[in-house]
């Protein structure tokens, strides 16, 4: 059991979810209440990473994150290194590729709740903002609680973009997924079942708890 | 957020409404153009579902935006000519839905509290208990909306809203779905607190009950327009207009002449059509040969199988069953009267007792009051 690859994987997916909370509330928000009539393309690209083969979106964040890319021109610039291969890219990748997870269980829980109660917390004075603070997002919880822990899991057992994007450096990149597939080409049957058994207990644990938090909220699937 | 009406001066704190707004549709199109002036204390605003009560609301309330117009309470909301429309949540116009939007993740006293926002906890707290006081709810300070009852629920509602001091309030149908004495109750409430605060309320409603109990002024509306307005006992015991009329569920209208005055008895008699029927009615400031319109309710007319006799009602028709149609409890039936047909609502069990049916003699009982007259 490389216990390595194991926190590193968990402190990915935690650093993941965080900012997928940041990102997506703001871009749900804009989902839920925009009527611009091109929003439909947004939506689409969001839900991208849904049917996209993993080696395509890594594929392309390579590319943005290298260094003929101006991304990668200016993160080198600022740091010294470019932002392939890094930790810092691995998480850049893994926010894309989990986006659709966190931002269609938010946009979903917004859109449900009743019209009706942001009228009256406008007629009782309160702005877009506030109502979106104190009526939306507590009513939303299910839909928040859903997003991050679907983003969780989801990063924890990602392979695809991390491979294209972060290689397999040990301590840096190397997250479970990778290394369950090390062991198994290492001929090392018992470790990648020790390790492939984890991550199966682990993303099971998570789906349970969110199924069973929402148990009345949300009684279909959380991409609807 | 307070709202002082400095200005409260003639006139000022009225509220002003002019719209026009054009609704299409492909099954139909539908105008909404109104005009009116509410002024402090309740106006009634009454008409059938669908005249464009609800719209003119939010309107008023900003949640939804006329094409046209210009609305005003102590201050301009909206003025198409000026491209003025203050958002909602900046015209201080409280509003009360019949299905009330309580927030559900929040207790009675943080519902009460909500729109406070702008103040300290303390003078928040103060405000909000005073006023679940003042609408006798205190007890159900930490109860959830799904905790409370019907009745209860729209006091935690109104208090919600009257707690902000609105310049202007607007009810849809707040009290609809209550029983009686509870709907009572809560409307002396709401008028108590009317008589401290002098703001123009404009009470949506379609039972006529509401109409008398409660506005000093009524506002009639019908398919986007305003058909009458004045007092209540002047606009719907007299309605001049037929749509007032078939608002009120008068099912028996005539055009009619009038033949004869008695000054003396404060009745007329009028010719219904070319005749020969005639009705007593109550007596209006008209002359002989004027032509006017009677409308008489179904269930206020009495059926006679028998000639009566020591009647008080002074117009006995005699007549002929046509046609008996059941609507739920109703029984309507149709007498022909020498050419003049007349709908009469019965009960289930008149028709057995008076064994009822198409071809029988029947007598038509009309109290003068029950006629209402309309100008043509």
């Amino acid at each position: 059991m490389n216990w390595q690859a194991f926190w590193l994987t968990v402190r990915l997916a935690v650093v993941v979810s965080a900012l997928l909370i940041a990102v997506g509330i703001p871009i749900a928000y804009w989902l839920t209440y925009s009527r611009w009539r091109w929003k439909f393309l947004v939506e689409a690209v969001i839900a991208l990473p849904i049917v996209l083969p993993p080696t395509v979106l890594g594929f392309y964040v390579l590319m943005a994150l290298g260094s003929r890319s101006p991304i990668g021109r200016w993160w080198e610039s600022l740091t010294g290194h470019t932002l392939a291969f890094t930790f810092e890219g691995l998480m850049i990748g893994s926010v894309l590729y989990s986006l659709p997870f966190a931002v269609q269980p938010f946009a979903a829980s917004f859109t449900a709740v009743d019209s009706k109660l942001l009228a009256a917390s406008a007629s009782l004075g309160q702005s877009p903002i506030h109502t979106f603070r104190r009526v939306v997002l507590p009513l939303s919880k299910a839909g928040l609680v859903t997003g991050f822990a679907l983003s969780f899991a989801h990063t924890l057992g990602e392979f695809g973009v991390v491979l294209m994007v972060g290689g397999n450096i040990p301590g840096v990149t190397r997250t479970i997924s990778i290394e369950i597939y090390d062991q198994v080409q290492a001929g090392n049957y018992s470790a990648a079942n020790h390790t492939a058994f984890l991550l199966l207990i682990i993303s099971f644990v998570v789906l349970s708890l969110v199924y069973g938090m929402n148990r009345r909220a949300l009684t279909v699937a959380p991409w609807r | 957020m307070e709202v002082t009406p400095a200005n409260a001066g003639a006139g000022n704190s009225d509220l002003e409404v002019r719209l026009s707004k054009r609704f299409i549709n492909p099954e139909h199109s539908f105008d909404l153009d109104v005009h009116f002036r509410v002024k402090p204390g309740f106006t009634i605003l009454f008409g059938s579902s669908g005249a464009g009560k609800t719209t003119v609301l939010d309107c008023i309330a900003g949640l939804s935006s006329p094409d046209k117009g210009h609305i005003a309470v102590g201050g301009d909301l909206f003025d198409s000519n000026r491209q003025l429309n203050v958002p909602a949540w900046r015209r201080h116009i409280g509003y009360v839905i019949q299905d009330l939007a309580l927030f559900p993740h929040l207790t009675a006293q943080e519902n009460v509290a909500f729109g406070l926002q702008a103040l300290s906890t303390a003078e928040r707290q103060t405000r909000s208990h005073d006023m679940l006081r003042t609408f006798r709810i205190e007890h159900l300070h930490d109860r959830r909306p799904v905790q409370i009852s019907g009745g209860e629920r729209q006091r935690v509602a109104l208090a919600r809203t009257l707690v902000t001091e609105p310049r202007a309030l607007l009810l849809d149908e707040p009290l609809a779905a209550l029983d009686r004495p509870t709907k009572s109750h809560i409307l002396d409430d709401l008028r108590q607190w009317n008589e401290s605060h002098r703001v123009p309320v404009l009470y949506v409603t379609h039972s006529t009950e509401e109409v008398f109990g409660l506005g000093e002024q009524v506002i009639v509306m019908e398919a986007g327009r305003i058909i009458a307005q004045g007092p209540p006992h002047e606009v719907m015991s007299a309605p001049r207009m037929e749509t007032v009329a078939q608002l009120l569920g008068l099912e028996n209208i005539f055009d009619a002449t009038v033949t004869w005055l008695h000054e003396a008895r404060g009745t007329m008699t009028c010719r219904l059509g070319a005749g020969p029927v005639e009705l007593e009615t109550p007596l209006v400031r008209t002359e002989i040969g004027s032509k006017l319109r009677v409308g008489i309710r179904a269930g206020d007319l009495l059926l006679s199988t028998e000639i009566p006799h020591g009647l008080s009602a002074r117009n006995v028709i005699p007549g002929i069953i046509s046609r008996l149609k059941q609507r739920d409890v109703i029984i309507s039936t149709f007498v022909d009267c020498n050419g003049t047909p007349f709908e009469v609502h019965l009960t289930l069990a008149a028709r057995e007792a008076l064994q009822l049916a198409p071809g029988k003699n029947v007598w038509v009982v009309v109290k003068t009051h029950s006629c209402h007259l309309m100008a043509l």
